[in-house]
């Protein structure tokens, strides 16, 4: 039973990993945009898709076809940004760009079910099956990859944030538009940009995500709302919150599944409302500063 | 001087207080023939097929004005509220299943339907309500996912397979006709509902709330009170009409009592015809339901509807933000005001606290500009 | 005269930024009362204390004998104390009427015509079928006082009421106040207007970083070289001569 626990406890933690690479390009559009990006749940599946089409129709090993796809994902969301959020302005702003992203993500899932079909897909590679053993636990070989490139993914992101210029022009504008905006800073390239980064990482996570599951496009309903759930645990705009929560509730629900794998899911969700209730910020969420 | 600019006043008053109950006189006329219209409906069109698209457009009229109750005057935009129609559905079912109701019976139990939605309301409305607006709707989405996969799980909702309706003695042409009325009474009550709401001190309340929360709690506005009861009559209501819909298409399963595309389309509507106003929703569902049924009826393998969904939704949000019955509203206003000097302007001082002089700074911009 | 509202140490941090240092500020019954201090210095988080509007770490709020430390922004208005912010807000896509409205407790004919007797005494009457997101700034301004007004509240905190407006606007807006005043209202001004405050004020506080650095009349806290220095910073004020004294 113990054996059983704590390799639930490793999976959840693998897991929660890769979703931590999800939910981290989510934190970061709402820290810096104020956007609620509801399409990325879909733009995941897109990612896996873009992974399948390659692996499948040109033989691109797994890893090297994100050398294609994380690009592209980034031409997609600077797009989509650029066309249909930019515009959107007033009090109720995200609010509505809640609306518009749900909209964007209707879209691309009836576009992926004409392309595609219904019927489930799922990448593979022969590292997929295969798994090491350490001390006596399984950890599945495309786990750990994954787990690794997540770490790499959110120490780039790191680094991009607080070691360049741009992350720099990006958390100030996190942090007050008007002022980044009357020292210099091009706030619509930023928001382009940074709106960007977060849908490139969906490449990684919708490959992860691809090979580890079977995927269609209905896949992205249950994925943007355990993402959500996820942020917003963490705290909205919290990039150290998501990983923390994405970590947690992912080891929650695989320690839940030893007993009954249906309720495991409605498990997160009940944690997310819990957790709202205690401390309606989150654990790391900014406390909402009164507008004076 | 000071006599003529009285009179003058007077005069201003008189003309306009004379066209308001003109304007009131003929919306009363308008209300009396679109009343009259709509009894008559399916006597003139009695035909299934057409009474069948005229109910699921009340259904849907009653959802939104339900929805907007809440949603549009307080700007809390809820996307749970397939929940309470899901739960209204099941309710019905299961209590008609369990407690072998048969026959016209069943609709006995819309007012049970709609206890459980109150009952799901007040605790839903507590956690979900002390939170900022846009955590708000995650968390309506986070319940809504709750109660669909409850739905899958529980065995007393019947899994994937769902719950039936007990068998209604009527024929075809009247069990739609007999629908048809129930509906428009639910749709007509809830739009009374919705119009009282509003004239009402309740509805102003709630009104200031969106527009500033924090500033009308300063005023002495209890928010969460407020918003608490708007949110479960909301529910309430929602439930009831979930419950009719259930006795109308004889069955509901997971995905279709709880569906992700509900609150949505409710949204569309809502936002389509003018979020917070009456006719607004009223006229957003009248256009997009039958729209959307055509389209799942002819393209039975629903995709293109979703793709069509989101596209229209993007170009309303984009381009007609307020909404129809706003814009509409004020291209009147500009037709009728052309020519004229604008109205409104401060009257010169007539009485003793002095008028303050005209402010001269520009009308103050909007604190946010993105 | 006793005090109506009091603070007693507060204190009050926004993570490491101290906002309030045991702050302690009296303000007697009828009085109107003048708060200043540099930027920063603490004036809008001390009223969003004693609104309710923020939570204090330390210290106590009073009104007259009543502790209201850190309950909720209905309540405190309930017990009598209304407040403007520095930027208008007031309902934009309510009209100017029931703006009002939304500060009366009940509603009907009763509460309509008082709401247009406070808009006829701030002198905007003329607009209340407006919506109120049309209103000029100054006209937001005195909306803002009118609807604070509505529920006759006995002590009145202003945010700077006489900021971004014209003169002769702000003696219209300082003629108002004197009246409310005459008949037994107490207010406390935040005020950056200088002749505003001294010309207004019978008592006057000046915060300095969180900290009350003097409090008295008009005519002694301006010529007070602590004042001098919270505002100028301690080299300038000691090398201007002092006022009265000779270069």
């Amino acid at each position: 039973m113990a054996r059983e626990i704590y390799q639930a406890i490793v999976d959840g933690v693998l897991v929660g990993g890769v979703y931590a690479l999800m939910a981290v390009g989510l934190t970061l559009i709402f820290g810096v945009l104020d956007i609620i990006n509801i399409a990325q749940g879909v733009l995941v599946i897109l990612g896996a898709y873009l992974s399948y089409v390659l692996s499948t129709r040109l033989h691109i090993d797994l890893f090297v076809g994100l050398l294609v796809t994380v690009p592209a994902m980034f031409v997609i969301g600077v797009i989509i940004q650029w066309a249909f959020i930019r515009r959107l302005r007033g009090r109720e702003r995200t609010s509505m760009t809640l609306l518009v992203t749900y909209a964007v993500a209707l879209i691309i899932e009836g576009i992926l079910y004409e392309i595609f079909g219904p019927n489930p897909k799922q990448l593979n590679a022969s590292y997929v099956q295969s798994s090491v053993r350490i001390f006596g636990f399984y950890l599945s070989d495309i786990y750990l990859y994954g787990f690794a490139l997540a770490v790499l993914m959110v120490v780039a992101i790191y680094l991009l944030l607080y070691r360049t210029t741009f992350g720099r022009s990006v958390r100030a504008t996190m942090q007050d538009e008007t002022a980044a905006r009357l020292v210099g800073i091009d706030v619509n390239r930023v928001a382009a940009l940074t709106f960007g980064v977060g849908v490139a990482v969906t490449a990684a996570g919708g490959m992860m995500f691809g090979a580890t599951n079977s995927f269609n496009p209905n896949s992205g309903y249950d994925l943007i709302s355990r993402l959500l759930a996820i942020v917003i645990l963490g705290g909205l705009g919290s990039i150290g919150g998501a990983l923390a929560a994405s970590v947690f509730m992912l080891t929650v629900e695989s320690l839940v599944d030893i007993w009954s794998p249906e309720w495991a899911i409605v498990v997160f969700f009940a944690a997310l409302v819990i957790v709202l209730v205690i401390r309606p910020t989150g654990f790391f969420g900014r406390q909402p500063v009164r507008a004076q | 001087m000071k006599a003529d600019t009285v009179k003058a006043e007077e005069a201003t008053a008189r003309t306009r207080a004379a066209s308001v109950s003109r304007q009131r006189v003929v919306a009363g006329l308008a209300l009396i023939v679109l009343a009259v219209a709509a009894i008559e409906f399916p006597l003139v069109f009695s035909s299934p097929v057409v009474t069948n698209y005229a109910i699921y457009a009340l259904i849907f009229v009653a959802a939104v004005s339900a929805w907007n109750l809440f949603s549009g005057f307080s700007g809390y935009i809820s996307l749970g509220h397939a929940v309470f129609f899901g739960s209204g559905a099941y309710t019905v079912g299961i209590a008609a299943r369990d407690w072998h109701i048969n026959g016209v019976a069943v609709f006995a139990l819309l007012p049970l339907a709609a206890a459980v939605g109150a009952v799901i309301a007040v605790p839903f409305g507590l956690v979900a309500l002390r939170v900022r607006r846009h955590t708000f709707i995650v968390i309506t989405i986070a319940v809504f996912f709750i109660f669909q996969l409850m739905a899958y799980n529980f065995s007393f909702t019947g899994g994937s397979v769902g719950v039936s309706a007990p068998f209604l003695p009527w024929s075809p042409t009247s069990f739609n006709d007999h629908f048809y009325y129930i509906t428009l009474a639910c749709a007509a009550g809830t739009i009374v509902i919705a119009f009282l709401i509003r004239r009402a001190r309740f509805g102003l309340q709630l009104r200031a709330i969106r527009d500033d929360e924090d500033r009308a709690r300063g005023l002495g506005v209890h928010a969460m009170r407020v918003k608490l009861s708007a949110f479960v009559l909301s529910g309430t209501i929602t439930a009831l009409v979930g419950g009719v819909w259930f006795l109308y298409l004889t069955q509901v399963q997971p995905p279709s009592g709880f569906d992700p595309l509900f609150d949505l389309s409710l949204v569309l509507m809502a936002f389509l015809g003018g979020l917070g106003t009456i006719a607004g929703p009223v006229l957003g569902a009248l256009i997009i339901e039958p729209g959307q049924l055509y389209l799942t009826i002819k393209y039975t393998n629903g995709y293109l509807s979703e793709i069509l969904l989101g596209v229209l939704f993007l170009v309303i949000v984009l381009f007609v933000p307020r909404g129809l019955v706003p814009t509409a509203g004020e291209w009147i206003r500009r037709l009728r005001t052309r020519g004229r000097p604008a109205s409104g302007t401060v009257s010169p001082a007539t009485s003793a606290p002095p008028a303050p002089p005209e402010a001269s700074e520009a009308p103050a911009r909007e604190a946010r500009t993105t | 005269m006793t005090a109506l509202l009091r603070t007693e140490g507060v204190r009050k941090a926004y993570g490491g930024v101290h906002a309030l240092d045991s702050c302690t500020v009296e303000i007697d019954e009828g009085s109107v009362a003048g708060l200043i201090g540099p930027n920063g210095s603490g004036k809008t988080t001390l009223f969003n204390v004693i609104t309710g509007y923020a939570k204090a770490d330390a210290g106590q709020v009073y009104l007259a004998d009543k502790r209201i430390t850190n309950i909720a922004p209905e309540k405190v208005f309930a017990h009598g104390i209304g407040r403007t912010f520095q930027l208008t807000r007031i309902f934009a896509s309510l009209t100017v009427l029931e703006n009002m409205l939304v500060a009366s407790k009940h509603g009907g004919a009763a509460a309509r015509s008082r709401a247009m007797e406070q808009l006829e005494f701030v002198g905007i009457a003329g607009h209340h079928a407006a919506l109120a997101g049309t209103l000029s700034y100054g006209q937001r301004k005195l909306l803002e006082l009118a609807y604070v007004l509505v529920s006759d509240p006995a002590v009145i905190l202003l945010d700077e009421p006489a900021g971004g407006v014209n003169l002769s606007l702000v003696n219209h807006i300082t003629d108002r106040i004197r009246e409310l005043n005459a008949a037994g209202k107490t207010f406390l001004i935040v005020e950056h207007n200088m002749e505003f405050v001294m010309g207004l004020c019978d008592r006057v506080t000046v915060l300095d970083s969180g900290a009350v650095v003097a409090a008295g009349p008009p005519a002694i806290i301006r010529t007070d070289r602590r004042v001098l220095n919270a505002y100028l910073g301690d080299d300038l004020a000691d090398d201007d001569p002092h006022p009265g004294e000779q270069a």
